[in-house]
């Protein structure tokens, strides 16, 4: 089984300043780190690869440093990486950077066939969830996203059957691979990679794509060219007014069904949706 | 894993980088395990880069370390509660092409370090700790064990850069633990202000920066001292005293920064500054006396580890740095030779810190820590009576001259007495030599 995992590097969120004066973000300094919604996917890749054989492939798109974040992969145990990189992908949007990664799966294809692309359910520093299924339009895969869980995988017959979190519930889905999926968080804890995975990952040689190596012909697909996402104004959210509340009251029990009581108190509607919620709607 | 390496260094600190970079540079094998997520992120933020030492290991650093300003000012502070008295030295002279120290980040400059390791030839690998030293049955270091599956790694020499709590030395009996005396907290925060806003403040411009290393009251009595640094569009802002001092005063390190960030001195260099990244420390100031054996059967030493820090000077990268490097050339000596990493034959790199500005530096100050410990009159009662002294001096007010200077004397005498002040100035010059 051939499974490729998109990821990508992000700054580390809980390390971002926001310019006072500018409202601009300054990455200066700030770590970076994997998206962390990858990581799921990527030990969900591994598991499976372990399970039934094959290898996993890791690929981002991202500046020449983003090779940190495929050798932190590598390192975790996946097989091999490729970055694409190319000054042409600068500004790339959803829409520019699903393409981009799509083409470069076709390339890949050629010459291994895929069976599964994961992807990160959304990024933290986009937030869109957007990426994924765009890859799989293009790829013309089976599309699973929010999966909680991999229920088993044929891969005589080809087929996959994945619990998927949806709106009130959970639904039981069974289809054709090759799929493109994007795990949920929490639904399983990334690896601690063997001292081999870690030499292997210091030494390995990470495939540098540029866009013509990667088959994309029409550059104007490509990075701010072909985005026609326009960010119209950045501002930081102000810090909200309202002070914590101690609640009061003996015992666990007790300070419990205050907390709960106030909550409700500040949030009517809350209380009902539950119920409602709860009775079955 | 079978595959044997010349060298396992531990740590990518200042001292580990130097270690891997100046061995695996001579065509050694070098491995180099950090237990960070990357190179730089377990150490604490903005410091000052001795050019000197990286020059001795990389001559052509500036062309692309990442620097943050040269010092063109030094700026030395004792403060009361309500003034500073101080000496400032600032020269053009410090202008020149190969400046002398610099402000850095360390998470930055560290990063770029190890680029600089890897690129030398060495496998570096991070996110993992060594927990513990493989030794032969004649007890020689084989290797090191690892947190990883299939972790355990062999050498020929381990060269122990692991910083100043050196669990690894400790837990190999190379060394005693740390003793409360002999250590101090720090706690630093970086404070960023506009990059204008800030050679304004400090009457800079460019790449120029300034340096101010501060004691008096703000330690409350305890041995220490605080600073503030300027990065490009930061300031490095800290204080640090002996682990057995705020034992004994019940002190926190973050009330005691509290404090000194709010001195009517200190304040209005900070004001409007946006806060980040409070970070704390330990820094070995034991001196000579508390350095251990810095080598063995299979092993050796280097900085923070071997407590190898001048206090007073606020050196210790560079001290790092070198220790690191004279490791390096200890082991390619032998490897030259064709000789084995003996006990032996590893004290010729105790021989050339002997020979370096490192031991001989430490030296000359070996009394200096138990002097301070004992006398902390220096960061109490000086102080304020220096300050006083120079109040009396500068305020006019009707007062004769004669009689004032008679003020200044008594409150020295009465504070400290003829005995007393005499005995420190010849402890003090004691200490000193
Ligand atoms: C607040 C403060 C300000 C300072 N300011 C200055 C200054 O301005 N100028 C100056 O020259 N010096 C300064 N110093 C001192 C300087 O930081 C140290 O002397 C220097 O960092 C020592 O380098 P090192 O390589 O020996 O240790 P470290 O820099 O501490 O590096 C040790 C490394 O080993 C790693 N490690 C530890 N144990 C293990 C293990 N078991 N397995 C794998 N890896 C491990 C750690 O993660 C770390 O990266 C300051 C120190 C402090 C605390």
């Amino acid at each position: 089984m051939h499974i490729v995992v998109c990821i990508k590097q992000v700054p580390d969120s809980a390390q971002i300043r926001v310019h006072p004066v500018t409202n601009t973000i300054m990455r200066q300094g700030v770590p970076t780190i994997i998206n962390p919604y990858d990581l799921f996917s990527l030990e969900e890749a591994l598991r499976l690869r372990d399970a039934f054989g094959g290898k996993v492939t890791v690929l981002t798109m991202g500046p020449p440093m983003a090779e940190d974040s495929l050798r932190k992969a590598l390192g975790i145990g996946a097989d091999d990486a490729v970055l694409l990189t190319d000054r042409f992908f600068a500004g790339s949007d959803t829409l520019a950077t699903s393409f981009a990664l799509a083409t470069a799966i076709q390339k890949i294809m050629e010459t291994e066939p895929v069976d599964m692309v994961f992807a990160g359910k959304q990024t933290i520093d986009g937030d869109t969830a957007q990426v994924g299924p765009g890859i799989c339009c293009r790829l013309g895969m089976q599309q699973l996203t929010y999966v909680q869980k991999v229920e088993s995988v044929d891969p005589a017959k080809r087929e996959i059957v994945v619990h998927r979190r949806s709106e009130g519930g959970v639904q039981v889905l069974k289809t054709s691979l090759p799929c493109m999926i994007t795990m949920l968080e929490g639904t399983n804890q990334i690896r601690y990679g063997t001292m081999d995975d870690m030499f292997r990952a210091a030494r390995a040689d990470v495939r540098v794509w540029s866009a013509a190596a990667a088959g994309i012909e029409d550059m104007t697909r490509c990075g701010l060219r072909g985005s026609p996402t326009v960010v119209k104004k950045v501002f930081a959210p102000k810090a909200r007014a309202q002070k914590a509340r101690p609640v009061d009251g003996e015992g666990a029990e007790a300070l419990a069904a205050a907390a709960i009581e106030a909550i409700f108190a500040s949030q009517p509607k809350l209380e009902s949706d539950l119920l409602k919620q709860s009775a079955g709607y | 894993m079978t595959e044997k390496f010349d060298a396992i260094v531990v740590g990518a600190g200042p001292s580990g980088n130097a270690a891997a970079y100046t061995m695996a540079k001579a065509g050694l094998k070098v491995l180099q395990i950090e237990r960070g997520e990357y190179p730089g992120s377990k150490n604490v933020q903005g410091a000052i880069l001795y050019a000197d030492a990286l020059e001795k290991i990389i001559p052509d650093f500036r062309e692309d370390a990442p620097l943050e300003r040269h010092i063109i000012e030094q700026r030395l502070w004792m403060l009361d509660d309500q003034s500073y008295m101080g000496t400032h030295y600032r020269s053009d002279k410090f202008n020149e092409e190969r400046p002398n120290r610099y402000t850095i980040i360390r998470a930055q400059i560290d990063k770029w370090f190890s680029k600089k390791v890897k690129e030398a030839g060495a496998l570096v690998i991070c996110e993992t700790t060594v927990t513990d030293l493989l030794k032969d049955a004649a007890g020689k270091v084989i290797g090191v064990r690892t947190d990883r599956e299939n972790g355990d790694i062999f050498a020929d020499v381990v060269v122990l850069c692991d910083g100043v709590n050196s669990l690894l030395a400790q837990r190999a009996g190379f060394r005693a633990e740390l003793k409360p005396e002999h250590v101090a907290l720090a706690v630093k925060e970086m404070h960023f202000l506009p990059r204008d806003v800030i050679d304004e403040r400090f009457n800079v411009k460019g790449e120029e920066g300034v340096v101010i290393e501060i004691a008096g009251t703000v330690t409350s009595g305890m041995v220490g001292t605080a600073f503030i640094y300027t990065n490009g569009e930061s300031l490095a802002v800290g204080i640090g005293c002996l682990v057995s001092d705020f034992k004994k005063t019940g002190e926190t390190p973050y009330a005691l920064l509290e404090r000194f960030k709010n001195h009517p001195s200190i304040a209005p260099l900070l004001k409007g500054s946006e806060v980040k990244e409070y970070a704390a420390h330990l820094i070995p100031e034991g001196g000579y006396k508390a350095i251990p054996k810095v080598y063995g059967d299979g092993w050796m030493i280097c900085g923070d580890a071997g407590q190898f820090v001048n206090a007073l000077h606020r050196e210790g990268s560079n001290m790092a740095m070198t220790t690191g490097r004279l490791a390096a050339e200890t082991v390619m000596a032998l490897k030259e030779a064709g000789k084995p990493m003996t006990d032996a034959n590893l004290a010729a790199y105790r021989r050339s810190l002997e020979e370096s500005f490192v031991i001989k530096d430490l030296k000359k100050y070996k009394d200096l820590p138990e002097f301070l410990h004992k006398n902390t009159q220096f960061f109490s009662d000086y102080p304020n009576l220096l300050s006083k002294a120079a109040e009396t001096w500068f305020r006019v007010d009707g007062i004769d001259k004669k009689t004032k200077e008679g003020q200044m004397v008594r409150g020295f005498v009465k504070a400290r007495g003829w005995r007393g002040l005499l005995g420190d100035a010849v402890k003090l010059a004691r200490a000193w030599r």
